[in-house]
């Protein structure tokens, strides 16, 4: 027999994925439809563990069956400008 | 922390079929699908989660060079003769003629199965794009409409519904990890459970390899490594690996392009800034001051209308575009908008923006809503993200990044595998050298695109299933052992070095070594790099589960492909532009005979080099023709 697993928070500097845990229901469909397995099942909400292996594709937001239960966001470094169209003719 | 799942660490495991599919993103799903319709026993391993695994998981915006659907006036071998030219012969043309000519069948296949490949409901009536009687929808040339814009959101559900309901037995989060072979011939493969750490040897008599391309390569950021590369952060080649390991042969493995497409350090993420190609062409560019940018066509004439970016020159019946191509012969030049040098010359100010107000609506639509919405990693990332902060495609513009379209600039040592880079070397079957193991997809050489990868699937499945009418040949049980204690090992290590490290000296050997100019002293120098990080610091490596130990089993690979790139880079000695290749030794001697695809393989590691012929395949429609599988 194998020594048991263990596992912590891989920490790096940006987090993409957030979880609401007032909303939240605990299905882990995220955690599955995630193919890196960036998501690891949690008690109120899954955990993001190795959040610097996230390829920000947004599958984990698209199955999950309840609005805002779960986040998405870039990296500040990418986070495209907009502007209106008023303003740039300023 | 305890691990949530089950720990089968040491465990050994079988299991049989006729055909073994492995890799589930869209030319796995194909080839099982087509596999199993067959009447075979067919088994699926995705190291992902099936749901939406693969590059195409999320979705795709557009289906390339479907020349047999209704609307189109290209034909097949029209498209993959303009193809086979515009790539100087450095082709796939057997991949693109089974393309070409089964396409829109795949896509009827799709939509039977309930994916939306038509504007069912109405939304685009009267646009351009539309055929109103099919309701299809097209891109890029509205009057050859070989390519089709698509509701890709939607395939993937369908795709698993009828793997699951033809029978297919899906193994996710199974790594498959190491080709078995017996006199050249396929076992299986051995297939490691990313979560238990079970190791199971599929039995098969037949295999398709569909894992996609090596990546991580030259580019890898330690801190954000999901961020470093333009596919799956967990599709790196391991098929490459495993193959290149069993005496597999590859070709055109010396190519590798300046960096296009990833999303960290001087790279946004795709699809999110402003820019005029792929799923947002022919988007409106303006200039900081609000100026237009002009598009013109091939000879330079300026455009007036939105309309005419989107049609042919005069007397041209065709022009490229697509992921493949990028700035085409004059033949198939499109409508582009001015270089940047000559905007710059002509006083434009940066920075540019793409500004989809001032475009028709339903032009507007087809880019924010279609495209982006449908194509992969833009319905959340881009398109709901997006709208939540407030962009407004009718009345904001969206900046672009440095001085091309793709708001990157990447420094000429940052390489990727991309546009149509080297792969498998296979036979009209998608045979590989070795024998009834098939592949399909991005896996092969010159390989690109969805259509692609659903297509070349569907006919490797059809051969794979044919092949598979024998015995199962027998399996190596000393090897399986040394395997089982290759991939568990680093669960010893405790004081170890963490993956991380060794696939960034990884990255970094391979930028000074097998850069933008390469030459023997330095690829050689990088061969004796790589050797000894295979050597020494691999074996050092730690991990505390399973998921670790998959990246580790991931930078094993990437040492093995990175070291087939360095050889293959050495045996050629002659610059090749189609094939981005540059030396500062280059023989030019050599051109000649070099103009050839470079074919690599290793046995009993002994490298073996061997220049295969440009259109080594024959006459292509015959090729079709008498290897068709019906
Ligand atoms: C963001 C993005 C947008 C794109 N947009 C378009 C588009 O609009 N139109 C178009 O034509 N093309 C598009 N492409 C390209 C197209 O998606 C791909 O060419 C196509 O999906 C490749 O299919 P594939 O089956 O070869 O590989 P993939 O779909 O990438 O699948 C490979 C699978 O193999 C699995 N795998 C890897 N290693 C292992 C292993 N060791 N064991 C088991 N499984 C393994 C992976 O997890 C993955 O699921 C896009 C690609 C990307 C990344
Ligand atoms: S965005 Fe994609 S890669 Fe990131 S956690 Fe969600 S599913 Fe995984
Ligand atoms: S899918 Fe949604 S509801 Fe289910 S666990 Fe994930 S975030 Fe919670």
């Amino acid at each position: 027999m194998m020594k048991d697993f263990t596992y912590h928070k891989v920490s790096s500097s940006t987090v993409s994925i957030h979880f609401d845990e007032d909303k939240c229901i605990g299905c882990n469909r995220c955690v599955e439809a995630c193919q890196i397995d960036v998501l690891m099942p949690g008690d109120k909400t899954p955990k993001v563990i190795w959040p610097g292996e996230c390829w920000y594709c947004g599958a984990c937001v698209m199955e999950c069956p309840i609005e805002g239960a779960i986040s998405f966001r870039h990296p500040l470094m990418n986070q495209a400008r907009f502007i209106s169209k008023e303003e740039l003719n300023k | 922390m305890n691990w949530p799942y089950v720990n089968e660490a040491g465990k050994l495991f079988e299991e049989h079929c006729d055909v073994l599919v492995v890799g589930g993103g869209l030319s796995g799903c194909f080839a099982a699908i087509a596999a199993a319709e067959k009447g075979k026993k067919v088994i699926l391993l995705e190291k992902g989660g099936i749901s939406r695994c693969g590059s195409a998981g999320t979705g795709f915006d557009h289906w390339e060079m479907a020349c047999t659907n209704p609307g189109c006036k290209v034909s097949p071998l029209e498209m993959t003769l303009a193809l086979e030219e515009e790539q100087d012969y450095y082709s796939n043309a057997i991949g693109h003629y089974i393309e070409a000519k089964d396409g829109w069948d795949c896509l009827q296949d799709i939509e039977r199965w309930g994916g939306k490949i038509r504007d069912t409901e109405d939304e685009f009536k009267g646009a351009a794009f539309r055929d109103e009687k099919t309701k299809l929808l097209y891109a890029y040339d509205y009057e050859s409409r070989y390519t089709l814009r698509v509701f890709g959101t939607t395939f993937r559900p369908a795709i698993i519904q009828q793997m699951k309901k033809l029978g297919v037995r899906i193994f996710e989060r199974t790594e498959a990890t190491t080709l078995l072979t017996n006199n050249n011939t396929a076992s299986g493969v051995l297939g490691f459970d990313t979560r238990s750490a079970r190791i199971t040897i599929f039995h098969a008599k037949s295999l398709v390899l569909c894992m996609s391309r090596p990546a991580r390569i030259w580019l890898f950021n330690g801190d954000i490594p999901g961020l470093s590369e333009f596919r799956p952060f967990q599709s790196i080649g391991t098929g490459h690996a495993m193959g290149y390991k069993a005496g597999m042969e590859f070709t055109m493995m010396e190519k590798s392009i300046r960096g296009e497409f990833s999303a960290y350090g001087r790279s946004f993420p795709p699809y999110g800034t402003g820019n005029n190609h792929n799923t947002w062409y022919a988007a409106t560019m303006v200039d900081s001051r609000g100026v237009e940018i002009p598009y013109v066509d091939r000879d330079g004439n300026i455009l007036k209308t939105v309309e005419e970016r989107y049609l042919p020159a005069k007397g041209q019946k065709f022009f490229l575009k697509g992921g493949v191509i990028d700035e085409p012969k004059y033949e198939w030049r499109g409508p582009e908008t001015l270089p940047f040098d000559k905007l710059m010359d002509m006083g434009y100010k940066l920075p540019f923006y793409a500004d989809l107000s001032s475009m028709p609506e339903m032009e507007r639509k087809a880019i924010w809503g279609l495209m982006v919405g449908e194509e992969a990693k833009t319905r959340i990332p881009v398109y709901d993200n997006y709208n939540k902060r407030g962009f407004d495609p009718s009345k904001h513009l969206l900046q672009s990044y440095g001085t091309g379209w793709q708001s990157a600039a990447f420094l000429e040592q940052e390489r990727q595998l991309f546009g149509a880079p080297g792969g498998m070397m296979h036979d009209w079957n998608l045979e590989t050298s070795i024998k009834n193991v098939f592949a399909a997809g991005d896996s092969l050489y010159a390989s690109d695109c969805a259509g692609f990868a659903c297509t070349s699937g569907r006919w490797a499945g059809k051969h794979a299933a044919v092949s598979a009418d024998k015995d199962y040949e027998a399996v190596d049980m000393d090897y399986v052992e040394s395997e089982k204690e290759r991939l568990l090992k680093p669960l010893n290590n405790e004081d170890g070095l963490d993956w991380r490290e060794l696939n960034l000296a990884i990255s970094k050997a391979m930028q000074n070594y097998c850069g933008g100019i390469k030459c023997d002293d330095t690829l050689k120098q990088g061969i004796d790099l790589i050797t000894s990080f295979k050597k020494e610091q691999l074996p050092l490596l730690k991990a505390e589960n399973p998921h670790e130990l998959v990246r580790i089993h991931e930078v094993s690979d990437i040492l093995e492909v990175s070291e087939m790139i360095l050889q293959a880079s050495l045996a050629r000695k002659c610059d090749s532009a189609p094939l981005s290749f540059k030396r500062s030794d280059c023989d030019p001697s050599k051109q000649k005979e070099e103009n050839a695809y470079l074919v690599i393989s290793k046995k009993d590691d002994q490298i073996k080099t061997y220049y295969k012929p440009h259109r080594f395949y024959g006459d292509i429609e015959e090729g079709y023709r008498s290897h068709e599988v019906k």
